[in-house]
């Protein structure tokens, strides 16, 4: 119910939502839990395991029952946590795990039997047949334990990823966030504050407590406003600092639409990723509940959580309110209750020295040991040395004590020390670097206590950073001693609960502390104790404590528990925010893409590059016929090709010959000015890295060419052989693979055609084969390499990429007067394989010089990248796979890439297998299927008859083993 | 992880490239032997605490770096240029 006169919420704004299709009203400044509070909702899920009915336990991101699913269809967002879930006009939210419905939940039968549901159930039942796991217990078991489900369709959400950098990040803005803050905003420093709630002020907006003589809220407003003002500080509120990582990096999630229904053009959630030069962790305690006997009914809450409701929600839980602590933490729930005038029926405190609290009868030495009521708490039953009692309530507050928020502190291995004091963890010191934990998530819990501790927080950040910070006065506050004696669990019979999220009772604890799983790590997967989404931060300590009560050690001695990011779920969305569609990976064009694609040309992926397939022309309906024409055309006429994707290096220097026969094996040194020449790299263990024609321009500069694959890792390599072998060589290289466009232009016709398109005919005799040049291009400068990848006689020609759409266009129109055409990726292919010319298909990383055939390559006048190790054994002879062409001669006139080869006579199994296919295409120059692998001893064995296997698409034949160069093996075309 | 190119300043790791131990930098003489340059090529420390390993500054600078990293806290201690890093 709500309470007049109490609450921060803007009483002027109502604002109406629907929960399990019932429209209620609240009003600006409400989370759905407050405001289901606020209309007496207090069944709002039902649990995990048990289907037990549940409600609100907490008032922030540590909720673990009250989580619903908000808004329907491809926008349905499962589990969100009710605590954190602003409302706003029209949202819809949902209970989850439940059917037909929240109040009659079919598989409340679970609950029933839960004394066969005990820890370690599905471990020992599921056993037997092993089959029916996957089958038959597993998805079941999934469905009827549960979270809430996804809706199957596309996330319509967008999200974003975004980078932050600081000198201080402050990791919450409770009365230690903010000033520390405070003092090193007002210092000049760089500071990001971030805090998970909507409004910042952390616990200072929970309770009464005046700081410098005001209401906290009001100093909180005060203090955000001067904050708000400082250009040097950034306020990140609705924002989770999720982890601490490397290199003072943090992972943060900022819910930046999450409380609002207009998300057009706003991202759902963004990511962040915040390097800071130091941080302070200003997170805050968590409050512990007390396991008690059906301690999980709806209307049992923790004391925060109803001083939380009443004092920013202006929300009484229930309208006789009883209270249970261990700690004087809770008599403040009693007091505030009074204040506001809620009927309060009983203070219970566990401790027989306990204080008194006007205005309410405290049970000293009194424990809550059972509860009652069908949907929500109606009763509770009190033992003190007098007996047992039963008194009627609506709403219990309980208070275990704090737990500071050490879960930071654990990111990077740290392990949390146990503070006798306290009962509680708190963080080991320096167990993130240049991180200071400060205020209640270090063990400091009254108000003053932690305004200090966050001012002495920046004050050290700053001396650190070199920043000179002034003297702040720190402002007064209540300096109350923090006073507990522990208690875990009332000692009774029946189920006592310690993990809500996921149905963990005292009792499994101890009976895996029984069944000898002593440790806590142990403990801790037998009975899923911690393993739920909230990780356990409202039962591990407690949890641990029953362990070690169990296996009679001390708390520090049985363990710690730590913890991993993210601090809060984080969604697979929004950590791959923009990697979705075209965002997984980038697109590279080349400059003829247009001009391809108006063409009709389907384009493919080559690496990042797309590339064409093939130019469909009229009349033509399948791939093959246009790849075919396009082959013919190139052999017959003239062909054109971008070929821009294969990597080009510019190498210049002195020094730029030696480099290069350095990292090629053959000999560069040599190379004539205005030549090129075929080179073969090896890696350092003897195998073959990449191969490409590089130019000699000058003395010393040269134009390397790489595989469009390769060209990434060759260029990684040549500055890893200069900078980390060779740094004695002057020698400087660049990739120009974007700033030229290069076509190749091949075929009979193509000397015709350069001649007719370049500014002056190419001169009669200056350009043999291997031959590299400048020309010009309507008065563009270009540059052009009689190379080919066809066998036929072929020029590839080079200009400025600015100029490469308008060069295609006219080299196509060329090429067509001419008979002949553009030609796409299978077209090059096919021409490739009939001259026998390799690829990474061939050159996959287990292949040796030797293996292609081109062991000659590596010259023996010098030492190169690989050389020494290619030369081992077993990198040559008669063993090896090498390099053959293959024919099919049988009924089946089929190839495929990928497939084994087998002697005729073998069994087509691993231990026969004789080598396999790379590469496959029909050859239209030659009317069949030519295909290339590598075969044992293969270079010995051409004429012979081999067996082909394909077991993925069971395809076999029979295919002859020839060279590999099957079409125009004397290279009389090239050079023509 | 962040790395601190001695060209371009700290940067984060994703703008590097792992390349292996430092040990790459020694390349032995072509007639070291067999035993020499399996070592050079296959043989690696594996070490809890301080390695040198080559990091490439592929989207920064292109230099290549030799990082000293302690492999348990993942601390940085050192980043030079693999060029002068040899002497």
């Amino acid at each position: 119910m709500r309470v007049e006169g109490k609450g921060l919420i803007n009483r002027g704004h109502p604002v109406s939502f629907t929960f399990d299709g019932m429209r209620y009203e609240g009003y600006e400044g409400d989370t759905l839990a407050s405001a289901l509070l606020a209309n007496d909702v207090r069944l709002v899920a039902r649990s995990f395991k048990y289907h037990r009915p549940r409600g609100i336990l907490t008032a922030g991101s540590e909720e673990p029952n009250a989580l619903v699913t908000v808004g329907r269809g491809a926008r349905q967002e499962p589990n969100v946590r009710a605590t954190v879930q602003e409302i706003y006009h029209g949202l819809e939210a949902r209970s989850q795990n439940r059917w037909p419905n929240l109040t009659w939940d079919a598989l409340q039968v679970n609950d029933l039997a839960a004394p066969f549901f005990g820890a370690g159930f599905y471990y020992k039942t599921f056993m037997w047949p092993k089959a029916f796991w996957e089958k038959v217990y597993e998805p079941a078991i999934r469905r009827a334990a549960g979270l809430g489900a996804l809706s199957g369709e596309n996330n319509a959400d967008s999200y974003e990823k975004a980078y932050a950098f600081c000198d201080l990040l402050v990791i919450g803005a409770g009365p230690t966030g903010l000033m520390a803050a405070l003092v090193a905003g007002r210092a000049g420093a760089d500071v990001i504050l971030a805090d998970e709630d909507a409004s910042l002020g952390g616990r200072l907006l929970a309770e009464t407590h005046e700081v410098d003589g005001m209401p906290g809220a009001e100093w909180v407003r005060e203090v955000l406003e001067e904050l708000g003002e400082m250009p040097n500080v950034r306020l990140m509120p609705r924002t989770t600092v999720t982890g601490a990582h490397d290199g003072g990096t943090f992972g943060a999630l900022e819910r930046v639409a999450h409380h609002t229904i207009g998300r057009a053009g706003t991202p759902l959630e963004c990511f962040w990723r915040i390097v800071a030069k130091r941080s302070i962790l200003a997170a805050g305690a968590l409050e512990r509940p007390v396991a008690f006997r059906n301690n999980d009914r709806p209307g049992i809450m923790t004391a925060g959580a109803v001083r939380a409701y009443l004092n920013r929600w202006g929300v009484s839980p229930g309208k006789m309110v009883t209270v249970f602590t261990n700690n004087d933490s809770g008599h403040r729930t009693a007091r505030d209750l009074l204040d506001a005038g809620v009927h309060v029926a009983a203070l219970i405190d566990s401790r027989h020295d306990a204080p008194d609290c006007a205005g309410v009868r405290v049970l000293k030495g009194a424990q809550v040991c059972d509860s009652g009521g069908r949907l929500g708490l109606e009763s509770i039953t009190i033992r003190s040395v007098s007996g047992e009692d039963k008194l009627q309530t609506d709403c219990l507050a309980m208070s275990g004590g704090w737990n500071p928020t050490v879960h930071m502190t654990c990111h990077m291995g740290g392990r949390p020390v146990w503070n006798q004091d306290l009962e509680a963890f708190v963080p080991a010191e320096g167990a993130i670097p240049g991180m200071r934990a400060a205020g209640a998530c270090n063990g400091v819990f009254s108000t003053a206590g932690c305004l200090r501790a966050g001012a002495e927080a920046a004050a050290e950040a700053l001396d650190a950073l070199g920043v000179a910070g002034g003297a702040v006065e720190l402002p007064a506050a209540e300096d109350d001693p923090y006073r507990i004696a522990p208690l875990w669990a009332v000692p009774g019979k029946g189920r006592a609960w310690l993990d809500f999220q996921n149905d963990v009772t005292v009792k499994d604890v101890k009976q895996a502390a029984v069944e000898n799983f002593r440790s806590v790590e142990h403990m801790k997967r037998y009975t899923t104790q911690g393993m739920a989404t909230d990780q356990g931060k409202n039962s591990n300590v407690a949890a641990l404590a029953i362990l070690a009560d169990v296996t009679g050690r001390a708390i520090p001695e049985t363990g710690t528990t730590t913890f991993r990011p993210p601090y809060v779920p984080v969604s697979i969305a929004a950590m791959g925010a923009g990697s979705q569609g075209k965002g997984f990976a980038p697109q590279r064009f080349t400059t003829s893409h247009k001009a391809s694609v108006e063409r009709g040309a389907p384009m493919i992926e080559a690496g990042l590059w797309y590339r064409p397939s093939y130019f469909p022309v009229s009349g033509e309906t399948t791939w093959r016929q246009s790849c075919d024409r396009e082959v013919n055309m190139v052999r017959e006429s003239v062909g054109v090709c971008d070929v821009s994707t294969l990597g080009k290096i510019d190498i210049q220097g002195k020094d730029a010959a030696e480099f290069l026969d350095f990292v090629y094996t053959n000999t560069f040194s040599t190379l004539k000015v205005g030549r090129c020449r075929y080179g073969l790299m090896l890696r350092e263990d003897g195998f073959v890295m990449d191969d490409g024609t590089t130019a000699r321009l000058s003395e010393t500069h040269y134009v390397m060419t790489t595989t469009t694959a390769a060209a990434g890792e060759v260029m990684r390599h040549l500055e890893f052989v200069h900078q980390g072998l060779r740094p004695d060589l002057d020698v400087n290289f660049i990739s120009v693979t974007e700033q030229w466009a290069q076509f190749a232009v091949a075929g009979p016709k193509s000397r015709e055609l350069l001649d007719e398109l370049l500014d002056e005919p190419l001169s009669e005799g200056d350009w043999p084969f291997m031959a590299c040049g400048a020309v010009e291009v309507a008065g563009v400068k270009g540059r052009l390499f009689r190379i080919s990848f066809s066998g036929e006689h072929a020029y590839e020609l080079a200009v400025p990429a600015r100029y490469g759409d308008s060069l295609f266009r006219l080299l196509m129109a060329r090429a067509e007067e001419k008979g002949g055409g553009p030609y796409g990726m299978e077209a090059l292919n096919v021409l490739r394989i009939e001259k026998g010319f390799i690829t990474h298909a061939e050159i996959h990383g287990r292949t040796t010089a030797f293996d292609v055939g081109l062991e000659k390559m590596v010259s023996g006048k010098k030492d190169c990248i690989g050389k020494t190790m290619s030369e081992r054994p077993g990198l040559f002879g008669d063993d090896r796979e090498q390099l053959v062409g293959l024919k099919p001669v049988g009924p089946v006139k089929q190839l495929a890439a990928g497939a084994h080869l087998f002697n005729e006579k073998e069994e087509a199994v691993r231990v026969n297998d004789q080598g396999y296919v790379t590469s496959v295409a029909f050859s239209p120059t030659l009317g069949h299927m030519l295909g290339m692998g590598f075969l044992k001893n293969g270079r010995a064995r051409h004429g012979e008859t081999i067996r082909m296997v394909d077991h993925l698409r069971g395809l076999e034949t029979y295919c002859e083993v020839i060279d590999p160069v099957a079409f125009d093996p004397e290279g009389g075309r090239v050079r023509g | 992880m962040r790395i601190t190119c001695p060209i371009c300043g700290e940067r984060d790791r994703r703008e590097f490239y792992y390349k292996s131990a430092a040990v790459a930098l020694e390349r032995p003489d072509p007639e070291a032997g067999d035993g020499v340059w399996n070592d050079y090529l296959h043989l690696r420390e594996n070490p809890a605490g301080v390695t040198r390993e080559l990091w490439y500054h592929e989207t920064g600078c292109s230099a290549w770096l030799v990082v000293t990293r302690n492999t348990v806290s993942h601390e940085i201690l050192d980043a030079v240029l693999a060029s002068e890093a040899r002497a």
